[in-house]
């Protein structure tokens, strides 16, 4: 059973040097209960297709099924389905928390009553207890985060669409909203798709990575299956001395794909190979060299990121049309 | 009926950030009053008293048209600080009338506008207005008529603009000349024939002299029939392209 169903679409603006295309025709699925990430750089499309899936803007062209409502024909269907939290948010500075999330109710068509029961539950789920008779103005960036997650469940929807939900917070802030958005899954099964640029959100929070790139989606997988796809792993050498040897022996060493010198030694793009580290060591020992450190790292999602969006730059048509 | 019950809900909203604000509350009460203290006191001298009317009949409603140009036209400012925060989006998201999201904030002006209305035609008594009171009800239809088709334009127009600094050069500019030409200060009638063909462009010209015939107690007559229709169609119009923008909107 599929949450959210995207067949080919597309968004095209005009501007004065032509038309632009914004999001250039992408499909996906995302299935009931899944997190899914769109990861990709500011301006790669997220938002724009964020704000069509949620019906702030209309399509080009292309179709989506949303929460079991079709995009085109039944847009009131899917908004009564689906949560949105946009990446400023969308409280008013002067109002609370509270009133903001028993108006969010009433605007579901709750009776008072009820939108109030569900904003006191809301207010416990989201630790906004001491917060939630403040004006929202002066709660913190992570309290009002918090806020604008809550506002986005108050009708229970079944879809979560969250635009890059921790851009601006601290470390901490951070964890703590990850932690509520799993949890809103484990609890009601949730969907949430959210958009972000972070890669170790994606990696962190979501079972499947779209990586979006000049309006097309580049990649798909989980981030596991991403990171192993890349297939290698990064080593870095430090050295006190001698790192021009150093290199030039390492180098011819078979699984070596690139050597890079940097301040403290070198860094080194090595075929996945378990026995590799070793064989660096003696090689190093044989030439006389004694190494400070030696550290091995699997790729991150950072590098699987770069190694796609690097790759798709150089694919021709990919490029905004230009018209 | 669910646009009635959605647009009363956002009314209470609206009304209720309005009431919060002891300062605007203030401001909205001060403003009426300033226009008969810093104006009025030349009036008398201006346009003497003609027989069996006074000059506050024809001032006080050019006044009420000017409360509504400045009050209600820029009504769109309060829009500008929920569009930053994304409060205009979050309600588009859900399945809320778009009439509603108007019409919410539209009752809000509207009410704001018709007290300070009814203040000032009081405060205008105490200067000397007297006027009947089944013609002064009647423009004050016309006011909230106004009101309604004024703000929503305004809001049309804050979700129009590329940028929100062009906002208040743009009514400005709109307002000003809708204001003198609407005979507002002193009645058209002064006014050389080409300035006078120019003024029937201006909605509000028709609206003042409806008022005018109704202070002064003239109820059957061209002008009044002419302002009562075109604030109908002021505020059907109005409401119906402010609705499409609230759909479509890119806030």
């Amino acid at each position: 059973m599929h949450s959210v169903q995207v067949q080919d679409l597309t968004k095209t603006y005009k501007t004065k040097n032509g038309l632009v295309e914004a999001v250039a025709g992408v499909s996906f699925d995302v299935a009931q209960g899944e997190i899914v990430g769109f990861l990709g750089q500011n301006g790669a499309g997220k938002t724009t297709t964020l704000r069509m899936l949620t019906t702030l803007l209309k399509p080009t062209s292309g179709s989506a099924r949303v929460a079991g409502h079709d995009l085109s024909t039944d847009a009131q269907g899917v908004r009564r389905k689906i949560g949105y939290v946009a990446q400023s948010g969308g409280t008013s500075p002067a109002a609370s928390g509270r009133s903001e999330l028993v108006l969010q109710g009433r605007l579901y068509q709750m009776n008072q009553a009820d939108a109030v029961r569900r904003a006191d539950q809301l207010i416990q789920e989201f630790d906004l207890e001491d917060l939630a008779d403040r004006p929202t103005v002066t709660l913190s960036g992570g309290q009002r985060r918090r806020l604008d997650i809550a506002l986005g469940l108050t009708h229970r929807p079944d879809v979560l669409f969250l635009d890059e939900p921790s851009a601006a917070l601290d470390p901490q802030s951070r964890s703590l909203l990850w932690e509520h958005v799993r949890k809103v899954r484990e609890n009601y099964g949730t969907t949430v798709f959210l958009s972000t640029h972070y890669l170790d959100e994606a990696d962190a929070l979501c079972d499947r990575v779209l990586i979006i790139d000049k309006g097309r989606v580049v990649a798909e997988d989980s981030p596991e299956n991403l990171k192993a796809q890349l297939g290698y792993d990064i080593v870095t050498i430090e050295l006190a001395t001698d790192a021009d040897r150093a290199e030039a022996v390492l180098a011819q060493h078979p699984a070596v794909q690139e050597v890079k010198a940097q301040a403290q030694g070198l860094r080194l793009t090595v075929e996945h190979n378990d026995r590799v580290l070793l064989q660096f060591l003696r090689t190093l020992d044989e030439a006389g060299i004694e190494p400070l450190s030696i550290q091995v790292e699997r790729p991150t999602l950072d590098d699987v990121f770069l190694s796609i969006t690097n790759r798709s730059i150089n694919l021709p048509g990919q490029q905004p049309m230009n018209v | 009926m669910q646009i009635i019950s959605d647009s009363v809900l956002l009314f209470r909203r609206h009304l209720d950030t309005t009431m919060k604000s002891k300062i605007s509350i203030l401001i909205g009460m001060v403003q009426p009053v300033l226009y008969l203290l810093l104006f009025g006191p030349m009036l008398e001298k201006a346009l003497p008293d003609a027989s069996g009317s006074n000059a506050w009949q024809m001032y006080v409603p050019g006044l009420l048209v000017q409360l509504g140009l400045f009050g209600a036209g820029y009504a769109g400012f309060n829009l500008i600080p929920d569009m930053r925060a994304g409060v205009i989006e979050r309600m588009r998201v859900t399945p809320i009338s778009r009439l509603a999201l108007l019409l919410g904030r539209v009752m809000r002006d509207a009410v704001v506008m018709l007290i300070q209305a009814v203040m000032l035609t009081l405060v205008a008594v105490g200067f000397g207005l007297r006027a009947p009171l089944v013609g002064v009800v009647g423009s004050f239809v016309m006011v909230l008529a106004l009101a309604i088709s004024l703000a929503s334009m305004s809001y049309l127009l804050a979700l129009s603009l590329p940028t929100e600094y062009l906002f208040a050069p743009v009514v400005n500019t709109v307002a000003l000349p809708l204001l003198l030409l609407s005979g507002i200060l002193l009645p058209m009638t002064f006014a050389p024939g080409w300035l006078s063909v120019l003024s029937h462009f201006s909605p509000f010209r028709y609206i003042v002299d409806g008022m005018r015939d109704l202070f002064l107690g003239h109820y059957a007559t061209r002008s009044v029939l002419e302002g009562a229709i075109v604030a109908g169609v002021l505020v059907v119009g109005s409401l119906a392209l402010g609705t499409r923008k609230f759909v479509q909107a890119n806030s």
